[in-house]
Formats: structure tokens, sequence, C-alpha cells
């Protein structure tokens, strides 16, 4: 039975130093005032992974100095340019890189949700995204011949972190369209979701609620938190806070800048 | 909202979506990924044009994207061989067609890192034409041999690929692909540029005809389409492109 619980910090409370943390691509609900909370918490040598990439989130928790190692298929803050701590960590080489391509990401988390070890995925070979992964490997097709093909070994993440519009009193959070959360809870040993609000009702009452609603079951803790996601946006919810970007894309141009931003934005509470 | 007069005169931008249009040719579904707004002008306009034909998904769009089952279902769809057409572009993108989105130098201490692959070192090998797209042609970005193969051009006979690049835009000429033969052939130079400035800007060895036609401008029925039809549909996207190129306002 999921924990609603009052606070940010205590629903995030099973992120410990060390975590291997799912977070989604940055249009389907990024739990971004979490992000914050786990800042101010100072974790640490969390193990990222972006299903299948990240933006801001990642940007702020590797300049933040709370990410080991990242597996995504890239970082980047969109129209707002590169996403400048994830490049400086990348180059002095302070944090572990793990590049992947985006559907070998959908599919090892798929092979999680379904218990099976692997996942095989066409493409890849050739490239030196395979070539730097030496925990995937190629086979020979065992159905066809001489028909090379990679296998992704299954992604088990501790925890999967997100943020979505609702939840009803009993945890069934609300995702809409957003499919790749209800994958990214399946297969993770814990799902701690940030929502905009909870509602009375029963979520998988209704049809066409219940075609887009992640089951209490697969969810541990769930806390309240309006404009979790800003400044990302929230799905026919609310937009990119264009401004705070280029605000932070400028900012996070230097570490001195960097640093002012999370004064302003993450360690002083009034603002997050 | 109000869209570009006619009698403004001829955008880069416009040349260049016009060309993709064209390149795209008679498809069923055309992708697009992030950051595009070139590709997504020429894509919604080939849909225009084709009288509803093809489907256009534009990745970052909530109205021209019919996805359901989550961020994996472009990547199944493409996998099925169910997108025919899709734009790539990269860091550095080499005379073979290899592209590089990650990193210059060693890859565990590089000089320079780019985001990342996305998509790339899968939907190469899958999507029967994919248009390489890079509007800086320097010979920063077009060199000899990529630093760091985010997806090769051409592949072994027996890897599984019916995918692959078919052109490269730039915003100086067309380059075609030939998967055979693992190179570029110059096709058309943009009004106002020389071949000879390809040939200075380009990196890597390419197929120069004896004669290079310039590339052709828009007939005055695309540009119509282009500037009244096509642009306010690209506001939803990308309002500042939109704004920019076609003078298209949404009001708040």
């Amino acid at each position: 039975m999921p924990q609603i619980v009052p606070t940010l910090d205590e629903a995030l409370a099973s992120i410990a130093d060390g975590c291997v943390l799912a977070v989604p691509r940055e249009n389907s609900g990024v739990a971004m005032a979490a992000t914050r909370a786990l800042i101010r918490r100072g974790v640490k040598r969390l193990e990222l992974i972006a299903l299948p990439t990240s933006s801001l989130q990642a940007d702020l928790l590797i300049g933040a100095g709370c990410v080991a190692l990242i597996e995504t298929s890239a970082v980047s803050l969109g129209e707002f340019g590169p996403a400048p701590r994830f490049t400086a960590a990348v180059i002095a080489g302070s944090i572990k890189m793990k590049d992947a391509t985006c559907p070998a990401l959908h599919a090892a988390f798929q092979a999680a949700e379904k218990g099976v070890p692997f996942f095989p995925l066409r493409g890849l070979i050739g490239s030196d995204v395979l070539a730097h992964r030496p925990d995937w490997r190629m086979i020979d097709n065992p159905f066809g011949n001489n028909d090379p093909i990679v296998l992704l070994p299954a992604i088990k993440p501790d925890v999967a972190l997100f943020h979505s519009p609702m939840a009803d009193r009993a945890g069934n959070v609300w995702i809409g369209r957003q499919r790749e959360l209800a994958t990214m809870a399946h297969a993770s040993a814990k799902t701690i979701v940030t929502v905009e609000k909870i509602v009375d009702g029963d979520l998988l009452a209704d049809a066409t609620l219940s075609a887009g609603t992640l089951p209490g079951f697969y969810v541990d803790s769930i806390a309240v938190a309006p404009r979790g996601a800003w400044p990302l946006p929230l799905p026919d919810h609310y937009a990119w806070d264009e401004k705070h970007l280029a605000e932070y894309a400028r900012l996070a141009a230097s570490e001195e800048g960097f640093a002012k931003y999370l004064e302003q934005y993450v360690y002083d509470r009034r603002a997050a | 909202m109000t869209a570009a007069p006619p009698e403004q005169k001829l955008s880069n931008e416009e040349l260049l979506a016009s060309v993709i249009a064209d390149l795209i040719g008679d498809v069923r579904h055309v992708a697009v990924g992030n950051a595009s707004p070139i590709p997504a002008t020429a894509a919604l306009l080939a849909r225009e044009r084709g009288g509803g034909k093809p489907y256009v998904s534009l990745l970052q769009s909530r109205k021209h994207n019919f996805f359901t089952d989550g961020g994996r279902e472009l990547f199944d769809c493409a996998g099925q061989g169910r997108i025919d057409v899709f734009f790539l572009s990269g860091g550095e993108i080499d005379g073979e067609g290899n592209i590089n989105l990650v990193s210059i130098g060693e890859y565990e201490h590089p000089k320079v890192r780019f985001p990342g692959s996305f998509g790339a070192a899968y939907l190469y090998y899958v999507v029967p034409k994919v248009i390489l797209f890079r509007t800086e042609h320097s010979r920063r970005t077009l060199v000899p041999k990529v630093s760091f193969v985010s997806a090769p051009g051409t592949s072994p006979e027996n890897v599984f690929r019916n995918g692959g690049p078919i052109a490269l835009v730039t915003n100086r000429c067309v380059f075609s692909f030939d998967q055979t033969h693992r190179r570029f052939r110059l096709e058309s130079v943009h009004p106002g540029h020389a071949v000879s400035e390809v040939a200075e800007h380009t990196g890597f060895a390419y197929v120069q005809p004896a004669a290079v036609p310039e590339t052709p401008s828009p007939s005055a029925e695309t540009l119509r389409l282009m500037r009244q039809v096509v642009a306010p549909e690209l506001a939803e996207v990308y309002p500042q492109f939109a704004a920019r190129i076609f003078g298209v306002r949404v009001p708040a």
C-alpha cells in the first residue's frame, strides 16, 4: 500500500547514497521539486538512469555533486543549449558516463518489467556506442543465419522517481499517455511519485481514467508538490518556464554562476 | 494570428525546408525529432502538398504526435518499418556518412562533449530515408573521419539494415549519399553560393559532377503553403522560429 506522506523529504527517504535512480525524459513529468529536495539533503553517488534522456534534472544533480554515474542517450537543455554542468563533468572526468541510445534504454527497462535477463535490439552494430558498452553483448540470432544482434541486460533500478498530475487516496497515479512512466515503475524495486494533487474517488473505477493510471500496487510513496515539475513542463498542465531555463543556461555556464543558482533556487526553500 | 506577406523575400530557412520537402517524396510516415524546426517545416509542407499524406509525427508536439504507448512507440514503429523518413544531424559528419553526436577526442577524456546519440544508433539503421541536416557547413563539422561513431553510414552485408542516409542538406548545398560506394555526391549549390566554396569548406572527399546545378527555389504555391498554412501550425512547437522566419505571432 503506497504511503501518501506530508513532506518531500519523507517521500524521498528511500533514495540513499549510491541509489540507482531512474528518471524520465523532460516532457514526461520530471520531479523537479523532489530533485531540489534531494540536493538540499546532500544525496551522494547516485547512479542516474535516464529513460531515455534528461535535461535540467541531470544537469542540476551533476553540478551539485550528487551523481557518480549517468546512463543516458543524451543530456541537453534543448532549445536552451547544451547542459553546461553535464558537459563540464564529462570533460573533467568527474562522473562515469554510460552512453546509450534511446530505444536501448526503453528495451532494457522492458526486459526488467518482464522479469527476463535481456532484450535484443537492432541497430548499434559498428557504432562506438556499442564499442564502449562492455556490458552489452553481440550474438548470432539463434533463429537466423549469420545475423548478428545486440543483447542488452535488463535495467533494474532501486528507485523510479517522477511527477504526475494526480493520485487518488489509494495511491493510484494518473500518468495519462506517458506510458514510459509505467515501464519505469514496473522495472524498479521502489517507485516514488510527486503529484500536483490528491483527488477523491478511485482512478481505477472509470475506464477512461484507468487506461492512463499506474496502479498503486507499483507505488511506494507519494507526496504532493504543486507545480512539482517546474521549471520543466507537465504535459497538458503547464509548459516550460522559458525565462527561467534561459537564466539557468546563462548562470550554469560557470561554476560560480551555478553556485549562485543553487543558492537562489535550491537552497533557499522560499524559492523552491 | 498573422502570417508573412507573400511578397516577402525568400529566406534560407524556407529554401532548405523546400529542398527537404522534395527529398521526403511520396511516403506514408515522416517523423521529426527534437529541436528540428526546418525539417518540421518540411514535413508539414510535404503533408500539405500531399493532401494529408504523409502522416507527420513531431516528437516535441502535443498536437502533431499520435503516439499513446510512451517514448518507445516511435522506435517500435521504426523497427517495423512504419517510419519512412527521419532526420539526423551530428557535431561531426564524415564522408562515409558516419555521424558523431557524442564527443571529440578520447572518449574517456574528451576535448568536446555533445549531448549524446539520442535514437541515432538505432534509427539510422531502420528508417529507409534518413536525411542528414546541418546548417553549419564547415571543416569543423564536415570532417574526414568522425571522432566517435554514434551511428555508421553503412554496414557490412550481414548486418540487418534497411535504412541509412540518402542526403545531406547544409546551408551551402545538397549532397546525395551513394550507399554502395559509401560517399556523398554534390547535387546542387544554393543560390548565392559557389561550387568552389563548397570544396573550400568541406573536410571530406565527395563526388563532384562536371556541372552542378543551382538548388531550385520553391514555387510561389509552395511558398504560400509554407507561410500561410504550415507556419501557424509550426508555432505550437517552435514559437520562436515561427515568429522569426514567418512573422507568425500566437496571441498569448
